[in-house]
């Protein structure tokens, strides 16, 4: 360890090495004490140490003394070691004989002396660091006091190294400290110059400088070619602090434009890992030289505040509008990255600056939530359901559940009473189980409604209590609803786990489907819903198929269509010889279908081709969908399963006359293929709130039409509120949307839905608890903890992570990581030093 | 198959000596009956061979004193049938309901009379294909390049009748006692022979050899009427309920500890029974010496002659003479049928009593050979259950699938199922399961992952000894991953000297899982297959290679594995990080809300939802969640405005933040280190 020390080394990767070894000696006894004779033995060549001489108790240098004691272990850092040297009464050699000696302290190089110290240079920590880290890097950091010595070293240090010139007000101060511990790491790379005349701040371009706060300017003097300019000047934004000034310096050093040709996702640069965003200049190979130069112009301006990167669009294949020609990433996991159209370089340095301004606050904010959640965080709420509806089934538990409706079956009882109603519907489910206990509970409520309902029993089986019927039945998940016809087959029910679905789909399924018309009044009767009569109070659509007698391959496909919808829609047929008067009437020639939809006045035609049964299922199914739906909960998969993108109108409450016309006509329009034309009714589904909050952050004011591209990137565009919604005005908007002129209001999040929490790692507490356990016999043992538990999106987030956390981590002594860490371990160290000089 | 038919009704042309059957099984017994319900129920061609007139010979004779240490537990409290085999060691597997042996019993320990009734009803009410009077002499092997396995065997009967099989099953039990040979053991009576009426015995003194349940069942009838009793065996005594292997000393019969370690009545001594030997005096008393003494003698001396311990150690312990000495050593396979080219070689160590197999029940000597029952037993030997019928009643199913889809094409049943139902399908097996309880640490359920885990495979009972061959044994296929689910004892808690009993032996809380004592189930999981290197260098205790990730759910009072949040919820943690998914359930509403706010969904709103199969809810139910703040209620916020973001329940955000939530899995690590 001492040799190590006795070099001046500057490579950060030690400070780090010796600051994380720190913590584990402790800070006692850091401040040796020695008589005279044992100290000037102790003194080895090119070591520093800093001596104060004093016999025994003399009272006045107590404070002195005290923060002597204190720098003992910043000093340590720097490998210089702090003894009190108690001199003998009866000693009068130089340093103790000398009265006034005693009121100084000593640097010493190996056994010569470098620099006396009056004790009031040295009022705190920070003062004694930066004095005597002032006197040891003579060489590394030249003190300036006029323009032109400034000058002379500038010349100098053109085409050679850059400088890091700094003003402080005073030294001995906190920011003067900072300056003179990135010098003893950096100073080797580059030249430091430090003053403390203001005038010398006022020729750097700084006209009105604030000469009450320090500084610190990057000259940019290695590529400086003319000798007559002076340096490119970098001043660094931040308070001066020794992480920030490693920041920048870091900052500094990156490339000035990175050349990408990868998914910007991918890409992460020093600026992204410091926490700063990088702005993507795109470039097409046309482009390229001008494009270039755009983009180091915009990095000069940039430099400390963002990263600039050149992405060649030849090579990646993006998503995003041609138009598009910058992109901006932020640090933030899980935040897409912004394509945007702009015009003008100052609109990216707007952007840049407004970003990290609303950045700052967030941090702000953040801070505080952290400091809340840390308590929670510690046992990492593992054990905490995060399951919505296991959690809402638990916490009803208590509840007792009003089944007196539902019939028990068991492995018993369960086929005899199968016989006895004409339709038995049974809930197989396990008590155990969450979703199980939930359809129970609208089972219940299905019960409720059908109360009385001739024909119909309803019934459950616990597959928990009797597996045998279950696996008979062929129920392999929980739950499962059949419906069971007596004597004959049964149905399993495939639509959503709703009470007005379930209690809609028994009784439709009591209907046969198709339903066999007799007459044409019957078959009017069924248009209008109002034949069969069970039915006229649920809500549905109509499917009548007209068939004359010799189509008989179309009826026998449309029978087993109805056999697949059965409960589902209402299909009814009639082939009697009178079917074309029916026909004419609808102005078809059959085999056809005639389609009315539930509250619609009108009726449909198609006529058929030759068609299989499945396609007949398809087409069915296509036809009932609406035009201009009100989009709900419960519908939305029928649309969804288009896999088109979404248009649409949110309103609070129904929507107004002129709205729904136009957007009638325009989903009508020829448009109709290619998306889906929707409006949501927030009254109805509130859920839609979630929505807009989602998009805009805030509920905009309503209605509001919006295009989302749900199937293809993401991206959701908002109708200008100004304009009216009128079909013209969507159809020019939309033709926008498809030249890439509109940039979206957001995108959709695209990352995969990972593991919400880590599990036990049962494995890691095995082998911690029984060391000896012969776990490593297996020789892949390395890349197991790999995968488990996961690596997590927030994981790479350097910047973020708490502190205190990561010094547990050096406790722990990690292996040496890339950079990304430093950051973060810097602050730590940062506030331990704080905490050290307000003792 | 039909190539087999074909070979077969030719060889019945050809040498008409011989009768020929695609599966021959050797012994109408618990295990060869089982075997033979599954070969009949999958319309296979077979023959089981019985030697005595009724299926259960050995039943019939043994125990001597007729009761069984099988428990028949008629109430468990519940109806599932499936559970309630884990408390019914008697039954064999059938799909007949009369078959349970609650049905032919009241008895928590019934009478094997009732064992031998059984099983006559089992092979009759099924119509099993038995041939009775019918002892199978030898056995030897027929090379044929087209035979199942590169040879047929022929046995032959007392008759010098031939058979010709395809396949053999061996289920000839352990039949044969085991008898020491030492000076004066012609003295000795068997545990087969020895009376069983307790007035036979009044007032005598009695040695047994021997400390297994036979002995201890002989020493317990007779107990009452004796002077005392003394036992001598090699090794200490082993008390099932500290080994956890039914095998050993069962509390039932164990009246005898009670008298030695309170009065010191009767007494036990341990001591190699090769070094005894004894001597009958003139009045007919029985004295111990050692074969050393013996050694030492003239030939020609008188029994007087002979050096009794007690001359040099007058304190020796068995210096009583005795009155009798019993025998009751157990017994051994009869390797005597088998033909030298069929290598039928004796286990090593403590297991020689039992036929060497592999872990798949194949003899290691002869390729289509397989050995089911009690003979099997070596496989898990004074671990778990596959000696006793309520253990390989499961074990013989095994053996039937493998034999399905080696010579039949028929791969392992198995079913597929979506992902959401993972989690589910572990909790019910766990929690119904009778195979993978009884037979603990050796079938175990394999579920083998889909492309992309979209949906899963699962196969039940396997025996995991033979996992590294799991693709050509079941006709599965393993590409992406599996997790084997397997019941397990902690791994330092059972053992003949261990304190089963000692203060905090349970473990109540999830994350300390691992160290769970009783019986609890584990599940490994791997990326890939493991080896058949990687099973041979699996630590010792270990059924299984050091996995990828394991997962232990918390040991229960009640074994009733179906707790939400100490049970359910860290087996979903284990399961969503194995697979690096989300596999939580939601409401249609919060998938309504992800599907317009996300590009993908999780597998619930994808597999549901999206497929009309979505989770409404109940009104209430979807207040529960709200209160539970995993649920945020967007119509709240008509009267309320928008909601401060920090409000206590700031849920539905909540729920999409903690999916986005940056979590750090090594610092819990590290955390957990620093404790």
């Amino acid at each position: 360890m001492s040799a190590q020390k006795n070099k001046w080394i500057s490579s950060f990767s030690f400070l780090l090495f010796w600051v994380s070894s720190i913590p584990t000696r402790g800070s006692v006894g850091l401040l040796q004490e020695l008589n005279p004779q044992e100290y000037f033995r102790s003194l080895q060549p090119g070591r520093a140490s800093l001596a104060y001489f004093s016999h025994h108790v003399s009272p006045g240098g107590q404070p002195f003394l005290e923060q002597i004691e204190n720098s003992a272990e910043a000093l340590q850092d720097y490998g210089i070691s702090v003894v009190k040297v108690n001199c003998p009464k009866e000693d009068i050699s130089r340093y103790c004989g000398k009265d006034n000696a005693l009121r100084k302290a000593y640097l010493f190089r190996g056994n010569m002396l470098i620099r006396e110290f009056p004790t009031d240079a040295l009022f705190d920590v920070n003062s004694i660091v930066a004095n005597v880290l002032f006197a040891l890097l003579f060489n590394e950091v030249k003190y300036v006091e006029t323009l032109t010595d400034l000058q002379n070293i500038e010349n100098a240090l053109k085409g050679r190294s850059n400088m890091v010139f700094a003003y402080v007000p005073a030294t001995g101060t906190a920011e003067h400290r900072a300056v003179m511990e990135a010098a003893f790491v950096y100073g080797t790379v580059h030249q430091f110059v430090l003053t403390t005349e203001a005038t010398l701040l006022k020729d750097t371009g700084n006209d009105e400088p604030d000469v009450s706060s320090a500084q610190l300017l990057f000259c940019h003097c290695q590529q400086a070619t003319d000798l007559a300019q002076p340096c490119r000047r970098t001043a660094m934004g931040q308070a001066l602090t020794m992480l920030n000034i490693h920041r920048h310096l870091k900052l500094m050093a990156a490339p000035l434009v990175t050349e990408v040709a990868e998914d910007p996702e991918k890409v992460s640069t020093v600026h992204l890992q410091l926490g700063l965003p990088l702005v993507f200049i795109l470039s097409q190979k046309e482009t390229y030289e001008a494009d270039r130069r755009t983009a180091e112009f915009v990095a000069w301006q940039l430099l400390g505040k963002a990263g600039v990167a050149l992405l060649s669009r030849d090579h990646v294949d993006l998503n995003v509008l041609l138009r598009s020609n910058v992109a901006l990433k932020t640090p933030d996991e899980g935040v897409p990255i912004k394509y945007l159209v702009l015009e003008d370089t100052d609109e990216i340095l707007t952007l840049v600056e407004d970003k990290s301004k609303v950045e700052q606050i967030q941090e702000d904010e953040e801070e505080e939530e952290e400091e809340e959640d840390e308590g929670e965080k510690e046992n990492n709420n593992q054990d905490i359901q995060d399951d919505q509806v296991v959690e809402a089934v638990s916490r009803d538990k208590k509840r007792e559940l009003p089944l007196e409706q539902i019939l028990v079956l068991t492995e018993e009882t369960f086929h005899s009473a199968l016989l006895e109603t004409a339709r038995t519907v049974v809930l197989f489910y396990a008590s155990w189980e969450a979703v199980s206990l939930a359809v129970l509970r609208s089972y219940t409520e299905v019960a409720d409604q059908l109360k009385g309902t001739q024909g119909v029993l309803l019934s459950r089986v616990n597959c928990w209590d009797w597996p045998g019927v279950c696996t008979k039945e062929n129920v392999t998940q929980f739950p499962t609803i059949k419906i069971y016809e007596k004597g004959e087959r049964s149905v399993i029910y495939n639509g959503m786990w709703g009470t007005e679905e379930l209690t809609t789909f028994i009784m439709l399924s009591r209907v046969s489907c198709p339903l066999k018309l007799a007459t044409i009044d019957e078959a009017e009767g069924y248009l209008r819903g109002e034949f069969p009569s069970e039915l006229s109070s649920y809500h549905h659509a109509s499917v009548l198929g007209v068939f004359s007698t010799a189509t008989s391959e179309a009826r026998e496909a449309f029978e087993e269509a109805g056999d697949i919808l059965s409960g589902h829609v209402t299909m009814g047929m009639y082939f009697e010889d009178d079917a074309l008067a029916l026909s004419r009437k609808y102005a078809v020639s059959p085999p056809a279908l005639l389609l009315a939809r539930s509250g619609a006045q009108s009726v449909e035609s198609i006529s058929l081709s030759k068609q299989s049964a499945q396609d007949m299922v398809q087409m069915i199914t296509y036809e009932l969908l609406d035009i201009f739906p009100e989009i709900t909960v419960q519908n939305l998969p029928h649309y969804w399963q288009l896999r088109k993108p979404f248009l649409i109108l949110f309103s609070d409450g129904d929507i107004g006359q002129m709205e729904s016309t136009e957007m009638l006509k325009l989903a009508k329009g020829r448009s109709q293929q290619a998306f889906v034309a929707c409006w949501l009714n927030l009254k109805k589904t509130p859920v839609g709130r979630g929505i807009l909050k989602a998009y805009f952050a805030t509920v905009p004011s309503l209605p509001l039409l919006v295009w989302v591209n749900l199937h293809a990137g993401g991206q959701v565009f908002r109708f200008p509120s100004e304009q009216p919604i009128t079909e013209m005005n969507i159809l020019s908007w939309l033709e926008k949307l498809k030249a890439g002129l509109e940039i979206p209001s957001s995108t959709l999040s695209e990352e995969d839905w990972k593991p919400p929490l880590p599990a036990y790692d049962f494995l890691q507490m095995m082998e911690t608890a029984v060391p000896g356990l012969p776990l490593h016999t297996s020789h892949h043992h390395g890349d197991m903890l790999e995968q488990h538990p996961p690596k997590s999106p927030g994981e790479d987030k350097a910047t973020q992570v708490d502190p205190s956390q990561e010094t547990k981590a050096e406790k722990v002594g990690s292996p040496g990581r890339d950079l990304r860490g430093t950051a973060p371990r810097l602050a730590a160290r940062e506030k331990q030093g704080k905490r050290h000089s307000e003792l | 198959l039909g190539l087999a038919l074909y070979t077969g009704s030719l060889c019945a042309v050809n040498s008409a000596a011989f009768l020929y059957h695609d599966y021959c099984i050797i012994g109408a017994g618990p295990s060869g009956l089982q075997a033979a319900y599954f070969l009949q129920q999958a319309g296979r061609d077979y023959l089981v061979f019985e030697r005595s007139h009724a299926p259960g010979s050995f039943f019939a004779l043994y125990p001597r004193h007729r009761k069984l240490i099988s428990i028949n537990k008629r109430y468990t409290g519940k109806s599932n049938s499936e559970f309630n085999l884990r408390h019914d060691w008697n039954s064999l597997l059938s799909h007949d309901r009369r078959l349970l042996f609650r049905r032919y019993s009241r008895d928590f320990f019934p009478n094997a009379d009732t064992m031998v009734r059984y099983l006559e009803d089992f092979a009759s009410l099924l119509k099993l294909r038995v041939q009775y009077n019918t002892a199978i002499i030898h056995v030897t092997l027929e090379t044929d390049e087209q035979a199942w396995n590169g040879h047929y065997f022929l046995l032959t009967d007392q008759d010098r009748q031939n058979y010709k099989c395809s396949s053999l099953l061996v289920a000839t039990g352990t039949w044969v006692p085991n008898v020491v040979n030492f000076p004066g053991s012609e003295y000795v009576e068997g545990y087969e022979t020895v009376s069983i009426n307790p007035e036979d015995f009044a007032g005598q003194t009695v040695l047994i050899l021997g400390r297994g349940n036979s002995a201890f069942e002989t020493a317990e009838n007779i107990l009452g009427v004796t002077n005392f009793i003394h036992m001598v065996s090699r090794s200490r005594v082993r008390l099932s309920w500290a080994t956890h292997y039914v095998g050993d000393l069962r509390a039932i019969n164990n009246g005898l500890l009670d008298t030695y370690q309170l009065k010191s009545l009767d007494g036990l001594l341990e001591g190699d029974l090769e070094d005894l030997a004894i001597i009958k005096d003139k009045k007919g008393k029985l004295h111990i010496t050692l074969r050393f003494y013996l050694e030492n003698r003239n030939t020609s001396a008188s029994i007087d002659s002979i050096t009794l311990p007690q001359d040099e150690l007058d304190n020796f312990a068995t210096r009583a003479p005795y009155d009798r000495v019993i025998r009751c050593l157990g017994w051994k396979f009869d390797f005597s049928i088998y033909n030298r080219s069929l290598r039928m070689m004796p286990g090593k160590g403590n297991k020689k009593k039992y036929p060497q197999i592999k872990p798949s029940y194949e003899s290691r000597g002869t390729r289509g050979l397989f050995v089911l029952g009690t003979a099997s037993h070596s496989v898990d030997f004074r671990k778990s259950a596959g000696g006793f019928i309520h253990g390989f009643r499961y074990t013989t199913r095994a053996v039937h699938r493998l034999l399905e889809n080696r010579h039949h094409g028929v791969p392992w049943p198995s079913t597929v199922y979506p992902i959401t139902q993972l989690t589910n399908s572990i909790i019910k097996r766990v929690n119904e399961a009778s195979g993978l309880y009884q037979m603990f640490s050796v079938l175990a359920d394999i579920i083998l992952l889909r492309e992309n885990a979209t949906a899963f495979e699962y196969l039940e009972e396997y025996p995991v000894g033979v996992l590294a061959e799991l693709e050509t044994q079941t006709g599965r296929k393993a590409p992406n991953g599996l997790f084997v689910v397997i019941m397990e004892y902690g791994r330092n808690f059972s053992g003949a000297d261990k304190d089963v009993f000692y203060y905090n032996r349970a473990v109540g809380e999830a994350q300390h899982a691992w160290q769970s004592n009783f019986l609890h189930p584990v599940i490994y999981y791997y990326r890939r297959l493991p080896t058949e290197r990687e099973m041979k260098l699996r630590p010792p205790d270990w059924p299984l290679p050091r996995p990828d990730a394991i997962h232990h759910i918390v040991e229960d009072f009640l074994t009733d594995w179906t707790a939400p949040n100490a049970h359910i919820l860290p087996l979903r943690r284990f399961l969503e990080n194995c697979l690096s998914t989300d596999l939580r359930n939601f409401f249609a509403e919060s998938c309504f809300l992800f599907a317009f706010t996300h590009q993908k969904l999780p597998p619930f709103c994808r597999q549901g939802y999206m497929r009309m199969q979505g989770l409404v809810g109940s009104e209430g139910l979807r207040r529960r969640a709200v209160e539970a703040g995993l649920l945020e209620d967007y119509a709240l916020t008509d009267f309320l405005g928008d909601r401060p973001p920090d409000s206590p329940e700031g849920s539905q955000d909540q729920l999409l933040r903690d999916h986005v939530i940056p979590v750090r899995p090594l610092q819990h690590l590290v955390n957990a280190k620093d404790e």
